[in-house]
């Protein structure tokens, strides 16, 4: 009796000494602020999540509270989460279904149909099995709620399906900047290819002065030499540093090596308090607004001088995870197809720009065939496209005028930075991927007319074998944008009659 | 048992009390039909001034610059009715309480065609000469709400050109002066 009784005792105490370890592991990984550094703590992590993410968040998914930014807050505390990272992005794009036009009374009983007041409402995430390419977890014919009887006003559309609306060079729910009737019709006539086409050239050093953000004081503009270099004399200055940073825009407008080596530590993240080449300040102290010299700077020292820059590249799929406190993105966690060689690679600002050198044309292209292995990216090297940066590299053709992958991934946007304007690369290149339409106007308009692009777009063989050929699809978008003006123009003529 | 019942009712009632003086108190200084009017006041304003003072001066009188529709790709001036309705978004995304457009019955975008009930009637109604306001209670998406439309007239050329000549316009003989369609703005009733 009493043996029973001490196996019950047993089976009870080690029932709930299992079952605390468990509950521990689980709220470890539930609360700790950084899993991405342990394995074990990322597994118990990954059990709270309830379904696979898109391919727009999946890099994030153990930061649950970039998206869920209150404990049980609801739809509203995912709304915040939506509208932190896409909120500019959509005022940019003069959204066309802004939350604005749906908060009006009149549109109630739209709202009863869908509640467009919530991103959540056409993408909910960890839906897999109702998720299609563009993240949208709606029916196709959701257009159709609003917009049953457009054919009354275009009669163009009478015969059109209703999953249709959103088809390459049509229409798109958010940014339509590219395909409104007017924009259509004004470039109807434009050629595939513009004469002398290249894309527009970066002015951020001749503006710097103009930029108060811009630490002139800190950086007077003036070129250094190798006498000038302020690297601590405790540290070996390897030739090769050397003769790369002359070379740089950095040596050229005054940025010395401490210029991102000597950071206060408040400042950098990415300081190291075993960095074994750090150094203290003159006291011996590492206060935290103490200048200390490090070896590896991170994204955060590049603030200083790029801060928009920066801003858009931890908005990218190759920093979000950064941005959310996690270690950084590298190609062994990526959903893309990744070369093996490149797994161990994680993604800062110099490993694409590459520390010292910060060589703006291996950024373009060799950077990102260092890991990407898709069939885009493989076809590049036998495009066109890449025959004109060939060209450009061998000085036979203008400045501009070879295309690489940054030309179309990370294009020379017109940008606002403190009241200047100034042509900025986008470092966010989400912000052109998808859907492809987005990347009209600022990248493909550069060299080709509208109509070409629109039916390029929607070419798929095209995407793939890196746009080795002409459009086999055409997009009867301007077709009809020309038919509704030339009813307008009827129109006119009709009225001018009767006058 | 009974006290705490008691207590709960108590509470209630105050709670009622309170709720009831303090919507009588918002609302006995100014009767919805003021606050709109009030409010109209403001919006026609500054919409008047941005019309003649910026875009009838710089346009049509010094033709230094354009308004057009596309102001952003075509750099020129935002057009009147874009200013107001602009506006109204902004004020939409401060969530006041009270909401305004400007619509009409010959709508260059569709979707400010009249909708309910009282637009269409107000809108109507505005447009026959020498009009007044229309005033009007309307109930949507389960709130009632006090609903005013105000007649908006041509007051520049801008107006009547643009909108004759735009390829989306359902009608071409605006005339200076005359009602183009109506300012609506909607208050909650308490």
């Amino acid at each position: 009796m009493a043996g029973t009784k001490t196996r019950t005792w047993a089976w009870w105490s080690g029932w709930v000494l299992l079952t605390t370890c468990i509950a521990g592991y689980l709220a470890l990984g539930l609360l700790t602020e950084d899993v991405s550094a342990s394995p074990w703590l990322v597994q118990a992590r990954s059990i709270f999540i309830p379904g696979t993410t898109t391919h727009g968040h999946y890099q994030i998914e153990l930061a649950c509270e970039a998206c869920h930014t209150k404990a049980f807050g609801g739809k509203e505390a995912l709304q915040d989460g939506c509208v932190k990272c896409h909120g500019a992005e959509l005022k940019t794009a003069n959204d066309t279904h802004p939350k604005s036009k749906f908060t009006d009374p009149r549109n109630a009983d739209r709202l009863e149909k869908l509640d467009a007041l919530l991103c959540v409402t056409c993408h909910t995430e960890h839906r897999p099995h109702i998720t299609h390419a563009m993240g949208l977890t709606l029916p196709q014919n959701v257009c159709f709620n609003c917009h049953e009887d457009i054919a009354k006003d275009q009669p163009s559309h009478k015969d059109l399906g209703f999953e249709t609306c959103g088809s390459a060079g049509c229409h798109k729910y958010h940014d339509n900047r590219a395909l409104y009737g007017d924009f259509l019709v004004k470039h109807a006539q434009d050629p595939a290819m513009k004469a002398n086409p290249v894309v527009r050239g970066r002015d951020f050093v001749k503006l710097l002065k103009e930029l108060d953000s811009y630490p002139i004081d800190r950086f007077p503009q003036r070129e250094l030499g190798a006498a000038d270099a302020d690297a601590p004399p405790a540290l070996a200055r390897e030739p090769q540093v050397m003769r790369d940073w002359l070379a740089t825009a950095h040596a050229k407008n005054g940025v010395n090596c401490s210029g991102c080596h000597l950071v206060k530590k408040k400042m950098d993240s990415g300081v190291r308090q075993n960095d074994e080449k750090s150094v203290r300040g003159d006291d011996g102290k590492a206060a935290d607004d103490k200048p200390v010299w490090v070896k590896n700077p991170d994204h955060t020292v590049c603030t200083t001088c790029h801060k928009d820059e920066v801003k858009a590249f931890l908005s990218s799929r190759h920093g979000m995870r950064l941005e959310r406190g996690l270690s950084p993105m590298s190609p062994a966690l990526a959903r893309q197809p990744m070369k093996t060689d490149a797994h161990t690679k994680t993604l800062g600002c110099t490993s694409c720009h590459g520390s010292h050198t910060f060589d703006t044309r291996k950024a373009q292209v060799e950077s990102c065939m260092g890991c990407h292995d898709d069939k885009h990216t493989k076809a590049y090297l036998d495009s066109p496209h890449h025959e004109l940066w060939k060209k450009e590299l061998g000085g036979t053709a203008p400045p501009g005028s070879g295309v690489t992958c940054a030309t179309c991934h990370l294009p020379r946007i017109e940008h606002r930075q403190d009241d200047v304007k100034r042509v900025m690369v986008q470092h966010n290149q989400n912000d052109t991927l998808r859907p492809a339409e987005k990347m009209i106007r600022p990248v493909c308009m550069s060299c080709h007319g509208l109509g070409f692009s629109i039916d390029a777009l929607a070419d798929l063989t095209l995407a793939f074998n890196n746009y080795r050929g002409k459009p086999a699809k055409h997009i009867r978008s301007i077709d009809m944008a020309l038919e509704a003006e030339r009813t307008a123009d009827k129109s006119r003529a009709a009225k001018k009659r009767n006058e | 048992m009974k006290r705490f019942k008691l207590k709960v009712k108590i509470a209630a009632g105050v709670g009622a009390c309170v709720l009831a003086s303090a919507a009588a108190a918002q609302t006995s200084g100014w009767s919805y039909q003021q606050i709109s009017d009030a409010l109209h006041a403001i919006i026609e304003s500054d919409r008047t001034v941005y019309t003649r003072l910026i875009v009838n001066r710089l346009q049509n009188e010094e033709k230094v610059i354009k308004a057009t529709e596309h102001w952003k790709d075509e750099k020129t001036l935002v057009l009147p009715a874009q200013m107001l309705r602009y506006g109204s978004e902004g004020v939409a995304e401060k969530n006041p309480g009270f909401s305004y457009s400007l619509l009409s019955l010959w709508p260059i975008n569709k979707q400010n065609a009249p909708k309910t009930a009282i637009e269409k009637k107000g809108l109507e109604a505005i447009a026959k000469e020498g009009a007044k306001p229309f005033y009007g209670e309307e109930t949507l998406g389960g709130k009632k709400f006090f609903t005013a439309v105000y007649p908006d007239k041509a007051v520049a050329r801008a107006c009547i050109t643009c909108h004759n000549d735009h390829k989306d316009t359902p009608r071409r003989d605006f005339k200076m002066g005359e009602t183009m369609g109506g300012v609506v703005i909607r208050l909650p009733m308490r």
